[in-house]
């Protein structure tokens, strides 16, 4: 594990994976050396690090630290006859060539489109139990912070340093600071863990977590589920944190216990053994905290053009004090001092690495279920894996999806970044799960209201931005 | 990379806050194996209508933006995705540095890697750059000063050995190449 002490007094969470993973540490002149327990790569970020690899003779030093998926420009149309994907888009096409020529290569295991492993790669790590408690993990993607769930230090990086991470299983990195983010007390029912976050980021704003490694912690956070946990983490980066992280515990244990890449038996208890000496410890200073009461907490929703920008679900927006929020409402066509509630909507996404684990599933499903979506409403369900497909189709939520007139896709980021052809058209109003709301997002001009799962499913019924508590059924 | 000393260039302002990495460049242009000629992609949403014909009123479409290589823009510029075609875009562009009263950790990240500057300015500073657009500033990398056509001077942070790879032209990659035998070390006794 590494987690020895190098000093004493107590340390944090984050403090000890830093220091378990320091190959060489900070000086005046150089950044730390921090080795990588996990490398995750997808077709959209890492073309270009295997090029400069070759450019320069290099392999990769451990491929079996290094995973793949295909998940941001794949298609999520339902597969042919053949059980195939038809890729319409010959970039994309290329794109995906290029990873699986890539993985070929270098001996990194791929898991590619049609296998039963492939999904958004924030999905499947901890679905497959690559991600676990302590580890280092990066990603060519800023919402890497999702696997910070499990107590593992996991943030997003660019292409340079994925061929950084490619060549020598290490990051240059100088130490961030520490944010806690303590919310005591019980969520009211109708509240989720997209509540939480978004409740957080508004708070905090969208450039407010710069420079930060968050801690979530107290009674709310450890009486999440692992999924409802890694939405939490998940968007950390949209207040510009660096990553998001929660002690492991026993939710964390029982969800990692008969995983396919977790350890097994005698080396999984020996493991748990390591993990329960992460949590920081008593004492431990962080350099900033934020309290949140989670008994005040409302359900949440965007009504600007960034993540910051939200207020709970009945509550007016804003009146805009500069010019940049006075853009946003422009782009967005609202008005400040005005409800939302009640705002017709064209589209409605759930899916995305923050809300498209098997809870947000059901959770959705249960407000579809002997429903219908409004007739001026696009549905569309994206699972956030193969696995997670599976799961629901066994379930039979698919059907719940389906008879109420919603689409089933196949498992990928689709119109969280439309850039596989899932978009909303100019002008066009979403309620999405997912996690940007920024101008063009969800597709050129198009215009998003992010919220959680039963919000989304409740404003796809009515055809409005609806609170799904007062939903009647 | 080319080693970077001076900076000296007329201005381009983008008075906007939060200018997040979508915006400089849109996930559909994201398709791409290269990084070649991506600069014709900047700002594509902003710079461009939905036939493809320039905005008259954005600002990288007007004359007096023509060969400027410094952008001064509002507080946070680059949040959102870790997408390295954002200083990608915005160096094959023409960009050489980004001013701003605070740039986001990926970004700034991203852009130390591709010789782009990311400079951190106070408040005063900054609003004597949005005052007046298109005013001639010199950066010296070297001394970390950024100085104003109006005599205005200022320090900016940059992280130092960023600032060493910069001025030599040297990849940060060499530097952790060259630890090797410590990596070999750390390996040895780390089980994860």
């Amino acid at each position: 594990m590494g987690i020895e002490k190098p000093e004493a007094g107590p340390r944090t969470l984050f403090q000890k994976i830093w220091d378990g993973h320091l190959v060489r540490p900070e000086t005046a002149d150089t950044p730390a050396v921090l080795y990588v327990d996990l490398h995750l790569i997808h077709e959209v970020t890492s073309p270009q690090a295997f090029t400069w690899l070759r450019e320069r003779g290099l392999r990769v030093r451990r491929p079996e630290r290094t995973v793949a998926t295909m998940d941001h420009s794949i298609p999520t149309t339902p597969r042919g006859t053949d059980g195939k994907f038809k890729i319409l888009d010959s970039q994309a096409a290329a794109q995906i060539g290029q990873l699986e020529t890539n993985c070929r290569e270098f001996g990194i295991e791929l898991h590619a489109l049609c296998s039963e492993g492939q999904g958004i790669v924030h999905v499947i790590g901890p679905e497959l139990g690559l991600t676990r408690p302590g580890m280092t993990i990066v990603c060519g993607d800023s919402h890497t912070s999702t696997h910070g769930a499990f107590g593992a230090l996991a943030f997003g990086i660019g292409t340079s340093e994925v061929s950084h991470v490619l060549a020598t299983e290490c990051l240059l990195q100088s130490r961030p600071k520490t944010l806690a983010i303590t919310i005591n007390g019980r969520l009211r029912p109708g509240v989720s863990a997209k509540d939480v976050i978004l409740a957080v980021i508004a708070r905090l704003g969208i450039g407010g977590g710069t420079g930060h490694v968050i801690e979530y912690r107290g009674s709310a956070i450890s009486a999440l589920s692992m999924e409802e946990r890694m939405t939490v983490c998940n968007m950390s980066i949209e207040a510009g944190a660096r990553a998001g992280m929660i002690a492991p515990d026993d939710v964390t244990f029982q969800y990692l216990a008969d995983r396919p890449r977790a350890p097994h038996g005698a080396a999984f208890e020996q493991a748990v053994a390591a993990w329960r000496r992460l949590p920081s410890d008593p004492g431990a200073t962080f350099d900033r905290e934020e309290i949140f009461d989670a008994d005040a907490l409302e359900p949440m929703i965007t009504y600007g053009t960034n993540p910051g920008m939200g207020m709970a679900i009945g509550a007016s927006v804003p009146m805009p004090e500069n010019a940049t929020a006075a853009k946003a409402l422009a782009y967005m066509g609202i008005e400040g001092g005005k409800p939302l509630l009640g705002r017709q909507i064209d589209v409605v996404f759930i899916g995305s690495c923050t809300n498209s684990r098997i809870s947000d599933l059901r959770a959705a499903a249960e407000v579809f279920r002997g429903r219908k979506v409004n007739h001026g409403v696009r549905a569309m369900v994206v699972p956030g894996s193969q696995r997670v497909k599976k799961q629901a189709e066994a379930e039979g939520l698919d059907r719940i999806f389906l008879e109420s007139g919603a689409e089933w896709r196949e498992a990928g980021c689709s119109m969280c970044i439309a850039m596989n052809g899932d978009q909303l058209r100019p002008g066009q109003y979403a309620v999405s799960t997912s996690n940007r709301n920024f101008e063009g997002r969800q597709g050129a001009g198009g215009r998003t209201f992010l919220a959680s799962p039963v919000t989304a499913a409740a404003s796809a019924i009515t055809g409005r931005i609806t609170d799904a508590r007062q939903l009647v059924r | 990379m080319e080693p970077i000393r001076i900076v000296e260039s007329r201005t381009v302002i983008l008075p906007i806050e939060n200018v997040d990495t979508d915006q400089i460049i849109p996930a559909r242009f994201l398709k791409v194996t290269s990084k070649n000629g991506i600069g014709a992609n900047l700002f594509a949403d902003w710079r461009y209508d939905a036939a493809g014909q320039p905005r008259p009123d954005f600002v990288l479409n007007r004359p007096e933006a023509k060969d400027a290589r410094v952008l001064v823009a509002g507080d946070n510029f680059g949040c959102g995705s870790s997408r390295e075609h954002a200083p990608w875009a915005l160096y094959d562009y023409g960009f050489r540095a980004i001013i701003s009263t605070s740039i986001a950790d990926i970004f700034r990240s991203n852009s130390l890697k591709n010789g782009l500057l990311p400079i951190v300015v106070p408040r005063d500073v900054h609003a004597r750059l949005l005052a007046a657009p298109g005013m001639t500033v010199t950066i010296s990398l070297a001394d970390q000063t950024l100085a104003l056509a109006d005599g205005t001077a200022t320090t900016f942070p940059i992280d130092r050995f960023a600032r060493y790879c910069l001025m030599n032209g040297q990849d940060e990659l060499d530097f952790l190449l060259g630890q090797g035998p410590e990596i070999d070390r750390f390996e040895s006794t780390h089980q994860p």
